[in-house]
């Protein structure tokens, strides 16, 4: 059982917004628990010499942060079935600034029969897309 | 670029991962949850779950595991410098707890031509030390065309 109730939901509502600062602290971090050291994540000199315009935050980190919002909507991790997304804009990640990713979340679909419904997830860095068909299938 | 015959196949299954609470912990931090069943055996367990659960996308640990082998691998011939991340998913059975031990499976779904780009999609199924699924993790990656 969640807060949730199913009957009270519809597509097209949202679920809410939140911002997330990713910072290189976030990028190092990052990289330590993934186990992704790819340089392009802290170097700037590397990120440049590849023809990137800078140090680019992982996609799968940008992916699992974006997923937050849903899970503090559901309340349980253990809930979120399937999720999946497109990396179609790079997060470049300032030294100083950081990068201000926006997130925000709407129902897509409501399958009341498995009580299960599909979240649609807006992820933003400098207002432009960043995930394209993010969704998360959700277990109410 | 990529050698299109690896369409198809499937890489031996990698040596049992031990999910521990720690890296659970670690990895919730870093992408930035507060869910306190990601981090608080007590709340994992009030919510029925043996221990903590670990967030919707800890899978990518055990799929990089695997796709490791597949970029060491000569015949698949994939330069790892070239390669961008395309699209992501994970499709569980049921949430990765700690305790978890946990092997994987890889298969070349596709490999595609993209222009002068090739697009190759990886199927990664995750089993339990029962040998119950508990997650497939489908990764495309694009790997950029030469210069020359």
């Amino acid at each position: 059982m969640t807060h949730i109730n199913l009957a009270s939901l519809e597509v097209g509502q949202t679920i809410g917004s939140t911002e997330f600062l990713l910072t290189r602290d976030s990028l190092v971090r990052y990289a330590g628990a993934s186990g992704d050291f790819n340089p392009i994540h802290y170097r700037d000199d590397f990120a440049v010499s590849v023809g990137l315009p800078g140090v680019l935050a992982h996609g799968m980190l940008t992916m699992g942060v974006s997923v937050q919002l849903v899970v503090d909507w559901i309340g349980d991790p253990g809930r979120i079935l399937d999720y999946g997304v497109r990396f179609t804009k790079p997060v470049v990640v300032d030294a100083v600034e950081g990068a201000v990713l926006v997130v925000s979340g709407k129902i897509g679909e409501v399958d009341a029969d498995n009580s299960v419904v599909r979240v649609d997830i807006t992820a933003t860095f400098a207002d432009t897309a960043v995930l394209g068909k993010a969704q998360a299938r959700v277990r109410i | 670029m990529v050698n299109p015959n690896v369409e198809g196949k499937t890489y031996p299954e990698t040596a049992p991962y031990l999910v521990g609470r720690e890296k659970i912990r670690e990895f919730a931090h870093a992408v930035k949850s507060t869910s306190p069943i990601n981090l608080d055996l007590f709340a994992a367990q009030a919510a029925g779950y043996a221990d903590v659960v670990a967030p919707p996308t800890f899978a990518v640990v055990i799929q990089e595991r695997s796709l490791a082998t597949v970029l060491a691998d000569k015949d698949a011939d994939i330069d790892f410098s070239r390669v961008v991340h395309g699209d992501q998913r994970f499709v569980h059975t049921r949430p990765i707890v700690a305790g978890d031990e946990l092997t994987s499976t890889l298969t070349v779904a596709s490999v595609k031509a993209l222009g002068a780009h090739a697009m190759v999609t990886f199927e990664t199924k995750i089993h339990d030390a029962r040998k119950e699924l508990v997650c497939t993790a489908i990764s495309t990656l694009v790997v950029r065309g030469g210069d020359e």
